[in-house]
């Protein structure tokens, strides 16, 4: 009975390993077509389901001609027999013949990934790092302990809420300060900030409080001010803390689909001003993943793959290099 | 001059504080405004399909629940390998970090995965592979909150326990899991409050379904996809319907926040 335990216990510990190299191996394979067929070069395409007629159209600049992919080709790909009614499809149909490929390539949503994660950064951390000085040091305990319990609860609320609040009330209000239309990268950089910042807020606190008190009040006993304390005494004691904190905050940015979703427009288009509509890759994966079949159905696993393996580093980093001595 | 310097940067960081503090404000004021004006009774008796929200709540509820019924197991059991079995050995420290990882992975990722073991081979979305998904998202919290909670029974319960002769796993389950179970209960209640606002794992897993059913083969009802797909609606009313849904669900996980953090109060009491 003993050993038997013993056994399921280890076993047990080891799903964790089996789910996580089986998500890997999943996504590889599922994503293997695109791969063999786009290679590393589908990191810096940014035409997602461009039809090409062919091989000598392939180098041509391609932001003008970016076209959502047809669902009926797509679909004749597959083989389906489906009505022809469409000019378009007919269209490309004769294209098939004539040598026609849809191309699929990533750079767009990553590129969207990268920037709304980037805004989303640059918006949280100086207000995350402010409301953790201002937990940790200025705001006496009674302001500071509700204030704190706030926070913490901020950041259990669902993901969909930020993303529902931001199209209906943040994106107009945003649109009317620095135009261009209610959802675009800026609205979607500054809701996945503010859906990061409690989390970041509470985990920079966490690292603040760790300073011994003894530390602190050995700066104040020779005459350091409020700021010199926390720049000198409590920033270098508790940095390693600090910025694993905001690397977690980044891969949670990364990863964040719902908050996005709302907000990014979900267009395939470089946004050519902040204001305009993008995607990331979490958005062209819930937007797009239901209805794509054939090549769209892999190259969306090979983004989730990126994705995957990113987060995983980031992360991973996040806990080797900066959170090591937590446990 | 220092003087000032720090009264300036006193100043930004509390500003930055109001700041934050302004916009999490906001958005718990217009979804209370915007979820009382949409709530009605006509919503807890009725399906979506007659623009209610019955089977949404249920149904959510439903694979939540299921996902605790599969992840908890598995997590508990794996947890207390990791603090009573593995002496702390190197697979331990490698699952404990593995553990921690998983616990960040996109959620999404976790949904595209399920989607192409559970989803694809069915040929349509189902309950269990929703319900798997959170059950997935779910692990790694309880085999964390089971490892610290373990870790924080005093040495000597286990030493009493072994000195009478009692073989390891009774001494486990009989003593080290009743000394931690508060503690263990209330990371369980945290991370179901965590798994049933989850959206992205669900989107192409469980789906959505307009109709009441607990079939757990079929498409299965979710507040949470159902609520992301209402929003974007032009149809006003059901707008209104989705903001009742993200007002409850809102409510009842900061309700369970606040139930943990009461326990954990309580007992250090």
């Amino acid at each position: 009975m003993e050993a038997i335990f013993k056994k399921l216990s280890a076993l047990s510990a080891t799903t964790i390993l089996i789910i996580l190299s089986a998500i890997f191996v999943v996504l590889f394979i599922q994503a293997k077509p695109a791969i063999e067929k786009y290679g590393f070069h589908f990191l810096v395409d940014p035409r997602w389901g461009v039809t090409v007629v062919n091989e000598l159209k392939n180098n041509m600049n391609s932001n003008a001609d970016v076209t959502h992919t047809n669902e009926k080709v797509n679909n004749f790909n597959e083989g389906d027999d489906i009505a022809i009614d469409d000019e378009d499809a007919l269209a490309a149909i004769g294209g098939v013949n004539q040598n026609t490929d849809v191309v699929y390539g990533g750079l767009i949503p990553i590129v969207g990934t990268i920037l709304s994660t980037l805004i989303a950064m640059a918006f949280a951390v100086p207000i995350a790092m402010g409301i953790a000085i201002f937990l940790a040091e200025i705001a006496p305990p009674f302001i500071s302990k509700p204030v704190g319990i706030a926070i913490e609860l901020l950041a259990a609320i669902p993901s969909i809420i930020y993303g529902m609040w931001g199209l209906f009330y943040f994106g107009p209000f945003i649109s009317s300060i620095f135009g261009g239309g209610s959802v675009s990268l800026l609205v979607a950089g500054l809701v996945l900030g503010i859906m990061i910042i409690p989390f970041m807020a509470s985990l920079t606190r966490d690292s603040m409080n760790t300073t011994p008190s003894v530390l602190k009040e050995s700066a104040y006993a020779i005459g350091a001010t409020k700021f010199e304390v926390i720049k000198d005494v409590i920033f270098p004691y508790a940095k390693q803390g600090i910025i694993g904190s905001m690397i977690l905050a980044l891969g949670r940015a990364l990863g964040e689909t719902m908050a996005v979703a709302f907000v990014i427009g979900g267009v395939f288009k470089f946004p050519d001003k902040i204001t305009d509509p993008t995607v990331s890759i979490p958005v062209v994966l819930a937007n797009n993943f239901a209805e794509s079949s054939g090549m769209s159905y892999s190259a969306l696993f090979y983004l989730a793959l990126i994705l995957f393996v990113v987060s995983f580093i980031v992360i991973t980093f996040a806990k080797f290099y900066f959170l090591r001595d937590k446990k | 001059m220092r003087l000032l310097i720090n009264k300036i940067v006193l100043l930004l960081s509390t500003l930055a504080a109001i700041i934050g503090l302004l916009f999490l404000f906001w958005i718990l004021v217009t979804l209370t405004i915007k979820g009382f004006s949409s709530i009605n009774l006509y919503l807890f008796t009725h399906d979506l399909v007659d623009n209610g929200l019955r089977n949404l709540l249920i149904g959510q509820f439903v694979l939540a629940l299921i996902a605790v019924i599969i992840g908890v197991p598995i997590g508990i059991v794996a947890g207390i390998y990791l603090q009573e079995y593995s002496f702390n050995n190197n697979y331990a420290k490698f699952i404990r970090n593995l553990s921690d990882v998983m616990m960040s992975a996109p959620s999404i990722v976790i949904g595209t995965f399920v989607y192409a073991i559970l989803v694809v081979p069915v040929g349509h979305q189902n309950g269990w592979a929703g319900a798997i998904a959170l059950a997935i998202m779910m692990l790694p919290i309880v085999v964390r909150t089971t490892d610290d909670m373990l870790g924080l029974v005093p040495r000597e319960l286990r030493e009493a326990g072994v000195a009478i002769g009692a073989p390891k796993y009774k001494v486990i389950f009989d003593i080290i899991i009743k000394a931690a179970k508060v503690g263990i209960m209330t990371g369980l209640l945290l991370a179901f409050a965590r798994i049933i606002g989850e959206t992205a794992p669900l989107l192409f897993t469980s789906g959505n379904s307009e109709y009441f059913t607990l079939n757990l083969n079929e498409v299965f009802p979710s507040l949470t996809v159902a609520i992301y797909n209402l929003a974007t609606m032009p149809d006003k009313h059901l707008v209104e319907i989705a903001w009742a849904g993200a007002f409850l669900l809102t409510l009842f996980v900061l309700i369970i926040n606040l139930l943990g953090r009461y326990i954990i109060k309580e007992k250090i009491k």
